[in-house]
C-alpha cells in the first residue's frame, strides 16, 4: 500500500476517533441528566436504571466512551426513547433515499456546472460567459428550499408536472422513483452546480493558459481533443475536490430537500428526531454524518490519485 | 520570479474606482445599502407591527390598501414581517461571520505562521467540517435549544475552517516575502511581525472571505428558521415566513414568493459586492 | 539553396488594455533544406513570437502581418483546419519549459502517440510502437519502460527529449527549437543538442533554433539571424557573423559572450549594459541607439533596413567598416 494513502487513512482516523469524542461529549452536554434525557418520557426508575446500565452513566468516563464506542462499531446505535425501534434499523431504512437523492444531485450538477464551466472558459468575454455567470451567481444566491417551494407550487401543484411530495422505493418502481426524485436532486443540485460550474471555469482557464496546452495546439490537434482531453482533464482534477469539500453542503441541503418534498430520508430522520427530543437517534445521526463525511472524504483523495498520476505515483515511491 | 516584495496595499482609490466603474457592483452595491436601511430602520419605516394579526384581512394579496406586499394567513403584514427578518438576517450573518472570524483569523495566522501547528491545526479544521453545519445546528439545538443566538454559533463554527484556510495560505505567501522574511531576520518577535506585517496585508481577503461567508450565513439561518432550528416564532424571520407560508402557499403564492425573492435580493446583492471586491483587489483573481 | 521555409516582413502586434503593442516588425528569414537557423537576441525581443506565429499560434490578441510560406504554402492568413493539418506534421516545435510543456496526466507514450494518429491515422498500437522507437531515436534508454511513464516521473533533459520525439514523430520539414536547452544543465544541455544535430543529419530536417546562448549557436548553426527589439538587425552565415560582425549590437554580443564558440558556460546576451527598448517608441530612428557606442547623427533620425544580402545588416555605421 503507497505512504500517501496509508497517511490519508491515518488522518482520517485520528479525525474519526476525535469526531466520535465530540459526540459523546455533545451527549453528556445534554442538559439535565442524560438518563432523563436518554429517557425521554419514560421515567419509572426501572427504566432509568436499565438506561443508565446500558450506557453505564455510573462508570468513568472512560469506560463510558469504551462503551459507547464499542457499541457503535458493533452497529448498536441505541434505541429511539419515542417507537423503541433500534436506531441502525431506522437509518438503514432512511439512507438509501438520502443516498439516491445526493447521488442524483450531484449528477444533475456535475452535468450542468462541468458544462456551463467548460462554456464560460472556452467562451471568454462572450455572451456566453456572461450569461453562465450570471446563472451561477444566481445558483449561489437562491435558498434552494425556497426555490424547492416554488418547483411545488409551479411545477407540480399548478402544472401537474412532477409528483409534489413522497417516495417511490426504486426496486419498486424505478420509473415512478425517478419522477419522484427529478425535481428534489434538480433543487438540492443548484447550489452545487453554480460551486462546480465556478470552479470548472477558473480551472479551465488555468488550464488553458497551460504551456501543455500550447503543446497540444502545436501538435495540430483539433480544439476539440485540446479541450476536451488535454484540458479538461486537468480541471476535473480540482473539480473532484469541490465536490468532497462541498459534501457537507450537499448533507445540510438535503436534510431540507428531504424535508420540503416529504421523502422520508435522513434528512427528515434528523429534524422529526430533533423535535421530538429523540436523543439517541440524534446522536446516532450526527455520528452517522461525520462518519460518512470522513469516509467520502477519503474515497474521493482516493479517486483524485486515481485521477491525477502524479499523486498516485508520489504516494508510491 | 517572484512578484516584486512591497507591502502590497492596493491603493483605495484605485480599488473605488475599479468598483465604480462596474455598473453590476453598482447595482449589487445599491441594492445591499437599501436592504441595510430598511432592516435597521425596520421599526421606524415598517408600516405595521411585524407581529401583530389583524384575522380580518389574511390572506389580502399583494397591492391591497396599507398591505403593499399582502398579508399572511394571520393577517400580518408581509412587507413589515420582510423588514424585520431583513433585520434577523443581518443580525445572523454578521454574528456568525465575526465568530468564525474571531477564531479563524488567528488560528490561520498560526497555521501558516508556525509549521509545528500546522497539523494540529487543519486535524482540527478536518474535525469540523465532518460536521456539516446543518449537523452541527441539530446537535447544538439538542444541547442549548434553538434560537438566533445558537443558529449563529452553529454557522459560525461552520464556516470556520474557510476563514482558516485562507488566512493560512496568505500567511504562507507573505512569509515568504521580502519585507516579512527581513524582519523576522532582524529579530521581529513573531507577534509584532504577524500583527503589524501579516495580519494587516492579509485583510483584504479576510474582507472578501467575509463578504462572501455574510450571505452563506443568511442562507444557513434561513434553513435554519425554515426547519424551525434558528429563530423562533412569532419573532420575523424570512425563513419562519417560508415554513408557515408552505401551508398555505397555494391560497397566498405571494406569502411564500416575497421573502423568498427578498433573500435571494440580499445574497445575491452581496455576492456580486464580494465578487466586485475581489476583482478590484486583485484584476487577475476575476477568472475565479 | 531552396529554402522550405521563408519569411517575408513579417509583423505582430498585440492588441491590449494600453492599445498597440509592437512585438515583431517585418522580419524576414529564410531556411534551407536541412539547414540550421540560429535566432539570437535578448529577452523580449521577439524571438518566440517570431516564431509561434509561424505556424499561428499566437493568440488572438495578435494580429500578424507578412509572407510565411512553407514549402511555397502560404501560412498567414490560411483557415484554422489547414494550419492544424500542417501543425505537428509539417513544422514541429519544442519548446523552453520541459517541465510544463507536457501533460501530466498523459503517459509520454500517450502524448506522443496523440501525433501520430492525429495526422498519420495511426492505430493505437502502431502508434504505440512508433512512439518506442522514437524514444529510441531521442536517446532515451529502456524505452519499452519508459512510454507507460508519466512526465514528472522524468528528469527535464528526458522530458525534453520526449518533447523532441513527439516534435519529429512525423518527420516534419522545418522543426522549431524554442530555447530547447535553457532550462536544462550544461551537462544536459550536450545531450539535446547531440540529438536536434542527429536529426539533421538522419532525418534531413531544417530547424530553427532560438537561443540565448552563443555557444549553442556555434555548436549547431549554419546561419544566424541577430534580433534586436523586433528587428532582425544582422544575419550572416555562422562563420562569417562570428568572424566579423558587423552591427554594433552584434559586436556587444560577442564582446560580452567573450567564450562564444566554447560550450554551454558561455555568458548570456543579457548582459549588455542599457535598457531593453520598447519597440516602436522610435519610429524614425535605430532602436538601439541609446545604447550603441557607434551612434551618428543619422541613426536618430531615420532607421536603417535590413540589407538582403549574403551579410545583411541594418545599421548607418557598422563596426569595422569606417
Ligand atoms: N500575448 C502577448 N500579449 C502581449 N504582448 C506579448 C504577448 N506575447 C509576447 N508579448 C510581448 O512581445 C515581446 C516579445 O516577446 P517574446 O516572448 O517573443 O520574447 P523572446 O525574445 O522570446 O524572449 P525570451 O528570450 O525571454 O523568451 C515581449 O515584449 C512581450 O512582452
Ligand atoms: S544604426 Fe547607428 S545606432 Fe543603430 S546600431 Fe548602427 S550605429 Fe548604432
Ligand atoms: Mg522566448
Amino acid at each position: 500500500m503507497s505512504r500517501y494513502l496509508l497517511h490519508r487513512l491515518w488522518q482520517s482516523a485520528v479525525t474519526l476517533i476525535l469526531a466520535t469524542i465530540v459526540v459523546f461529549a455533545g451527549v453528556r452536554a445534554l442538559p439535565g441528566d442524560p438518563a432523563l434525557a436518554l429517557a425521554g418520557e419514560d421515567r419509572d426508575p426501572e427504566s432509568l436504571r436499565a438506561i443508565r446500565e446500558q450506557y453505564g452513566l455510573d462508570d468513568s468516563w472512560l469506560v463510558q466512551f469504551w462503551q459507547f464506542v464499542s457499541h457503535a462499531a458493533r452497529g448498536d446505535l441505541g434505541q429511539s426513547i419515542r417507537t423503541g425501534e433500534p436506531v441502525n434499523g431506522m437509518i438503514a431504512g432512511a439512507l438509501p433515499v438520502t443516498i439516491e437523492l445526493s447521488v442524483l444531485a450531484i449528477l444533475v450538477a456535475g452535468v450542468i456546472g462541468v458544462g456551463a464551466g467548460v462554456i464560460a472558459a472556452v467562451r471568454r468575454g462572450r455572451p456566453a460567459e456572461w450569461a453562465a455567470n450570471a446563472l451561477a451567481l444566481l445558483g449561489l444566491s437562491v435558498p434552494n428550499f425556497w426555490l424547492g417551494l416554488m418547483a411545488i407550487l409551479y411545477l407540480s401543484v399548478a402544472l401537474g408536472l412532477f409528483p409534489a411530495s413522497g417516495f417511490v422505493p426504486f426496486f419498486t418502481n424505478p420509473v415512478a422513483n425517478l419522477h419522484h426524485l427529478v425535481l428534489p436532486a434538480m433543487i438540492l443540485g443548484t447550489g452545487l452546480a453554480a460551486v462546480i460550474m465556478r470552479q470548472t471555469r477558473s480551472s479551465m482557464l488555468d488550464a488553458l493558459s497551460a504551456d501543455y496546452i500550447r503543446t497540444a495546439e502545436a501538435k495540430g490537434l483539433s480544439p476539440r481533443a485540446v479541450i476536451g482531453r488535454h484540458a479538461l482533464r486537468n480541471s476535473l482534477i480540482v473539480v473532484v475536490t469541490i465536490v468532497g469539500l462541498q459534501l457537507g453542503a450537499l448533507i445540510s441541503g438535503a436534510v431540507v430537500t428531504e424535508r420540503i418534498f416529504a421523502l422520508p430520508g435522513f434528512g427528515k430522520l434528523t429534524v422529526d428526531a430533533v423535535f421530538q427530543r429523540d436523543y439517541p437517534v440524534i446522536q446516532a445521526v450526527v455520528l452517522v454524518t461525520a462518519t460518512a463525511y470522513i469516509v467520502i472524504n477519503l474515497l474521493v483523495d482516493l479517486l483524485y490519485s486515481v485521477i491525477d498520476p502524479r499523486i498516485r505515483v508520489r504516494g508510491e515511491s | 520570479m517572484t512578484t516584486v516584495a512591497v507591502p502590497i496595499r492596493t491603493n483605495r482609490r484605485k480599488i473605488a474606482r475599479r468598483i465604480l466603474r462596474n455598473p453590476l457592483a453598482i447595482t449589487g452595491l445599491v441594492v445591499l445599502v437599501l436592504a441595510i436601511v430598511l432592516a435597521v430602520f425596520a421599526n421606524v419605516l415598517a408600516p405595521h407591527e411585524p407581529t401583530q394579526t389583524q384575522l380580518d384581512q389574511a390572506f389580502a394579496p399583494p397591492g391591497t390598501a396599507g398591505h403593499l406586499l399582502g398579508t399572511d394567513d394571520l393577517g400580518r403584514d408581509v412587507l413589515s414581517r420582510i423588514m424585520f427578518g431583513l433585520r434577523a438576517s443581518l443580525h445572523v450573518g454578521l454574528l456568525a461571520v465575526a465568530t468564525s472570524l474571531v477564531i479563524g483569523v488567528p488560528l490561520g495566522l498560526m497555521a501558516g505562521y508556525f509549521r509545528a501547528i500546522d497539523a494540529l491545526i487543519s486535524r482540527l479544521t478536518d474535525l469540523v467540517l465532518a460536521f456539516p453545519f446543518l449537523i452541527l445546528a441539530v446537535g447544538l439545538a439538542a444541547i442549548r435549544g434553538a434560537s438566533l443566538g445558537n443558529a449563529a454559533i452553529a454557522i459560525g463554527i461552520a464556516q470556520i475552517p474557510g476563514v482558516i484556510r485562507i488566512v493560512r495560505s496568505e500567511t504562507l505567501r507573505l512569509k515568504s516575502l521580502d519585507f516579512v522574511a527581513a524582519a523576522i531576520v532582524e529579530g521581529a518577535s513573531d507577534a509584532w511581525v504577524l500583527g503589524r506585517h501579516i495580519l494587516p496585508n492579509a485583510a483584504s481577503v479576510i474582507i472578501v472571505q467575509a463578504t462572501v461567508a455574510i450571505p452563506a450565513a443568511i442562507l444557513g439561518e434561513a434553513v435554519l428558521s425554515f426547519l424551525g432550528l434558528g429563530i423562533q416564532p412569532p419573532a420575523p424571520s424570512l425563513g419562519t415566513m417560508l415554513s408557515d407560508a408552505q401551508q398555505f402557499a397555494a391560497r397566498a403564492p405571494w406569502a411564500a414568493v416575497m421573502p423568498g425573492l427578498a433573500i435571494m435580493l440580499l445574497t445575491l446583492a452581496f455576492n456580486i459586492v464580494g465578487d466586485s471586491l475581489r476583482d478590484a483587489l486583485d484584476p487577475k483573481a476575476s477568472r475565479r | 539553396m531552396s529554402s522550405v521555409l521563408e519569411v517575408r516582413d513579417l509583423s505582430v502586434s498585440f492588441r491590449t488594455e494600453d492599445g498597440s503593442l509592437s512585438a515583431v516588425d517585418r522580419v524576414s528569414l529564410e531556411v534551407g533544406a536541412s539547414e540550421v537557423l540560429a535566432i539570437v537576441g535578448e529577452s523580449g525581443c521577439g524571438k518566440s513570437v517570431t516564431a509561434m506565429s509561424l505556424a499561428g499560434l499566437l493568440p488572438r490578441s495578435a494580429r500578424v502581418d507578412g509572407s510565411v510560406r512553407l514549402d511555397g504554402v502560404e501560412l498567414i492568413g490560411a483557415d484554422k483546419r489547414t494550419l492544424r493539418s500542417i501543425r505537428g506534421r509539417e513544422i514541429a516545435y519544442i519548446f523552453q519549459e520541459p517541465m510544463t510543456s507536457l501533460n501530466p496526466v498523459f503517459t509520454v507514450g500517450s502524448q506522443i502517440g496523440e501525433v501520430l494518429r492525429t495526422h498519420l491515422g495511426a492505430s493505437r498500437q502502431a502508434a504505440r510502437a512508433r512512439s518506442i522507437e522514437l524514444l529510441k531515436l531521442v536517446g532515451i534508454p529502456s524505452a519499452e519502460r519508459r512510454v507507460d511513464d508519466y512526465p514528472h516521473q522524468l528528469s527535464g533533459g528526458m522530458r525534453q527529449r520526449v518533447m523532441i520525439a513527439m516534435a519529429v514523430a512525423c518527420d516534419p520539414k522545418v522543426l522549431i527549437a524554442d530555447e530547447p536547452t535553457t532550462a536544462l544543465d550544461v551537462t544536459i544541455q550536450a545531450g539535446i543538442l547531440d540529438v536536434l544535430r542527429g536529426l539533421r543529419e538522419r532525418l534531413g530536417t531544417s530547424i530553427v533554433l532560438i537561443t540565448h546562448d552563443l555557444g549553442v549557436v556555434a555548436d549547431l548553426a549554419d546561419r544566424v539571424a541577430v534580433m534586436y527589439a523586433g528587428r532582425v538587425v544582422e544575419t550572416a552565415e555562422v562563420h562569417e557573423l562570428f568572424a566579423h560582425p558587423q552591427h554594433p549590437y552584434t559586436t556587444g554580443l560577442l564582446g560580452a559572450s567573450p567564450a562564444a564558440g566554447r560550450h554551454a558556460d558561455t555568458h548570456r546576451l543579457d548582459e549588455i549594459p542599457g535598457l531593453v527598448p520598447t519597440l516602436s517608441v522610435q519610429p524614425d530612428a535605430c532602436t538601439f541607439a541609446d545604447r550603441c557606442g557607434q551612434a551618428v547623427d543619422t541613426c536618430t533620425t531615420s532607421q536603417p533596413q535590413l540589407t538582403r544580402s549574403d551579410h545583411g545588416l541594418a545599421c548607418w555605421n557598422p563596426v569595422g567598416v569606417s
